[in-house]
């Protein structure tokens, strides 16, 4: 028996050290919503050249920075996914940790929309509209400087030229990036139409944030879940509900959801590339310089993610809805991201 | 009255609660017969289109100039050749009367991008094709797939107008033709939905089961034969009996953070291997097969120990030769549930990475792989349409691995089973 234990604990052991000494395979690690894009280069990249294809895991943005940022060394991934950019305090731990030289790329834009059934008619909300029947609080009617807890029941008492319907909203949990976005770009969009909570955020930086991203908790507002295709079956079921997910499953769902307007511009490729659509968010990915000559084919692998051919105005990933940078700024990105500059905060 | 009277006459009393309770009971089986009918007929009609795949007919010129290498290349330098360029033209040659630039990429773009990497892996296999003509099928791209196989012909709107003519003309001159599509079961995952398959996680799966049914039947058989008949009764004892049965309800998350913390960042096995995984379902499912393993042994009559003690058998040989062979149908039940539980778990693969995009089929147990249920997931949370048929056929897939699971159990018992 005691042979046995110490014959299996040498085997795990040599087993174990067989593996550290090298890994093949580009690990990456981040955003969901960069998943999408990120599989499908990956894919094409194992297919048209001799490197393994890489292994991408969905953790969130958060989530993927923090493995990233554990170190260097091949048991920690080599590229990280953001769908918004890294925060000074994720740049810090990095740099504490040993993750000295980090080089951003920019891969194009995500629009997030708020769409409702084709059945229904199509609504026409201005971020104002999407802050008074979403926020928490909001503030009195009567325009005095006072926030009382959410009264709106219906789309009219917000706005009296939207119907008379129940605000009934479904959309992503706290801890998708998609929320995040949304009420960054949403709901603080709207916040910052009243003068004097936009005066708060000089002051009191926390209590504005809370004001401007705290999402109702009295059931108008449902959380449904990461799974934006059950949203829009929930839609398609529910024309009177409006549902909030990212722009490439309204346009792989065309014929079953709308997209509304915002601030007048509807949620369509060319309006979102031109920033004239409001709620749109940019999409990074993240490299490990140190692991360039440890993993092969990453230099390989940004090459094919930034070339004209995944990213340009008719590149591949454009049909699975990624909305593209302008062609100066592709460029721009391209000479970097190819010569490996490191990225400063 | 006397006594019979008396219980005569509450007998049709007593006789219509007994008719009641069973159909009571009946009823109970029909409501969720119909439940499960339901959530099958669903499953299976929505996983009908995965299982077949429309193909295109082309005219292919293996033309050297197009491809833009030499007319007498071979292997390697035929391998970054332009082969989108010799398809486009090939589509092209079917409809010549498409001249704009932005309709002439909308024309290939019914093709599967896949249609590239055949040609390349066609050429270098057949290097005399190079300046040859050649008629070959290729994949028709999800979009096209999707919109042969809609009734609702009218509300498609990932084809233009333009694109929904062409596909129609294909279809008359008879270019277009569905397959059963073998794809689904030969390839691994992919995001294009002509191109992905269930054969990684499947494999995946099984590498993961594998490793879980080494480690926990031995080690939970082992367990329970030592707790059942040499344990001395003490408070030592009972407390390792109170915490495995706590065990088997603990979350099961909470093993995948542990295999993170001590299988992965502790002892360096590598992060999204079917070694790992197995670790971990081993810890999740040892609770469930000590359990039902000790049930089953304390169930072997104390005669048939005392009988083995009796003619001199030591407590050993009792244990090994007469009471474990009795107590086998129930440890395999146990040890087959356990693992069909195993095989449905994806929370705590979560945090070991095989939650994952793994396109490769993995070769070993330290390869990255996924599992079928996590396929599942990650069909179900892509945009593309395709995906929901290919979600439902995942799904079947994974059932009928159960089912065949599950009769393996039926068949272990049937023939283990001895009645005294």
């Amino acid at each position: 028996m005691k042979k046995l234990i110490i014959s299996i604990s040498l085997m795990l052991s040599f087993s174990t050290t067989g593996i550290a000494a090298g890994r093949d395979t580009i690990s990456i690690v981040g955003s969901s919503t960069v998943y999408p894009f990120a599989t499908v280069v990956a894919e094409r990249f194992g297919k048209s050249t001799s490197f393994k294809t890489p292994k991408i895991e969905s953790t969130g943005s958060g989530g993927g920075v923090k493995l990233f940022c554990a170190g260097i060394g091949i048991d920690s991934p080599d590229i990280t996914n953001a769908s918004r950019r890294i925060k000074e305090s994720e740049f810090n731990t990095c740099q504490k940790n040993g993750v000295k030289d980090i080089v951003e790329v920019l891969i194009g834009y995500d629009g997030i929309v708020i769409a409702n059934a084709k059945s229904a008619p199509r609504l026409q909300l201005t971020r104002k509209d999407i802050f008074l029947a979403l926020a928490k609080e909001v503030p009195a009617a009567d325009g005095s400087e006072k926030l009382i807890p959410n009264p709106y029941k219906t789309w009219k008492d917000v706005n009296p030229a939207l119907p008379a319907d129940r605000i009934e909203v479904l959309g992503p949990p706290p801890t998708s990036g998609t929320r995040d976005a949304f009420s960054e770009l949403a709901l603080e969009g709207g916040c910052q139409s009243f003068e004097w909570i936009k005066a708060i955020k000089s002051s009191d930086k926390q209590r504005y944030k809370s004001i401007c991203h705290s999402i109702r908790e009295d059931g108008a507002y449902i959380e449904a879940g990461e799974n934006d295709n059950l949203i829009v079956q929930k839609l398609e079921a529910n024309p009177k509900a409006l549902g909030v997910f990212g722009f490439s499953f309204l346009d792989q769902n065309g014929d079953k959801v709308q997209g509304s307007l915002v601030d007048g511009a509807e949620p369509e490729f060319e309006t979102i590339a031109s920033g004239e659509y409001p709620v749109s968010r940019p999409l990074y990915f993240y490299v490990k310089k140190a692991h360039l000559d440890k993993v092969p084919g990453i230099a390989e692998y940004v090459q094919s993610f930034t070339s004209e051919n995944a990213v340009g105005d008719d590149g591949y990933l454009l049909d699975k809805g990624l909305i593209p940078l302008d062609e100066a700024k592709r460029n721009h990105v391209r000479a970097a991201a190819n010569s490996m500059q490191p990225m400063t905060m | 009255m006397n006594n019979t009277e008396l219980i005569k006459k509450g007998l049709p009393k007593r006789y219509r609660r007994e008719k009641r309770f069973r159909l009571y009971g009946m009823m109970a089986v029909m409501v969720g017969f119909i439940f499960l009918l339901i959530l099958l007929t669903d499953i299976i009609s929505k996983s009908l289109p995965a299982f077949s795949q429309h193909w295109i007919q082309l005219e292919v010129q293996f033309d050297p100039d197009v491809l833009g290498v030499a007319a007498d290349a071979e292997g390697k330098a035929l391998r970054h050749a332009n082969y989108r360029a010799i398809l486009k033209r090939a589509i092209r040659a079917e409809f010549p009367d498409v001249s704009k630039r932005r309709d002439k990429s909308k024309l290939a773009a019914l093709i599967s991008s896949s249609a590239e990497y055949e040609l390349r892996d066609m050429l270098i296999e057949q290097p005399y094709l190079l300046g040859k003509a050649k008629t070959v099928w290729v994949r028709a791209d999800d979009d096209l797939d999707t919109y042969y196989k809609t009734a609702d012909k009218a509300n498609a709107v990932r084809l233009t107008e333009k694109q929904i003519a062409w596909a129609d003309r294909l279809q008359e001159n008879n270019l277009i033709e569905s397959r059963f599509n073998s794809t689904l079961f030969s390839d691994g995952d992919s995001r294009e939905p002509e191109q992905a398959g269930i054969r990684g996680a499947l494999v995946g799966s099984l590498y993961t089961l594998l490793v879980t049914l080494l480690l926990s039947f031995p080690l939970g058989v082992s367990t329970a034969v030592y707790l059942e008949e040499f344990a001395p009764k003490n408070r030592w004892v009972d407390l390792i009996e109170v915490n495995i049965n706590n065990l088997a309800a603990v979350p099961s998350i909470v093993f995948g953070l542990l295999g993170l913390a001590v299988f992965i960042n502790y002892f360096g096995l590598p992060r999204s291997a079917p070694l790992v995984g197995g670790l971990v379902l081993t810890l999740m499912t040892l609770p469930t097969i000590i359990i039902a393993s000790r049930s089953a042994i304390k169930a072997v009559p104390p005669s048939i120990r005392q009988a083995a003690l009796g003619i001199g058998a030591s407590k050993t040989q009792t244990v090994f030769q007469h009471v474990l062979p009795l107590a086998m149908p129930g440890i395999l039940t146990g040890t087959i549930i356990g693992l069909a539980q195993a095989l449905g778990e994806t929370a705590p693969l979560l945090m070991i990475g095989m939650v994952a995009f793994i396109v490769d089929i993995p070769q070993g147990f330290v390869d990255s792989a996924t599992v079928l249920p996590v396929q599942i997931y990650l069909w179900a949370d892509s945009p593309e349409r395709a995906f929901v048929a290919k979600t439902s056929a995942a799904i079947l897939v994974l059932l009928i691995f159960l089912v065949v699971m599950n009769g393996l159990a039926v068949f272990l018992r049937k023939k283990f089973e001895r009645s005294w």
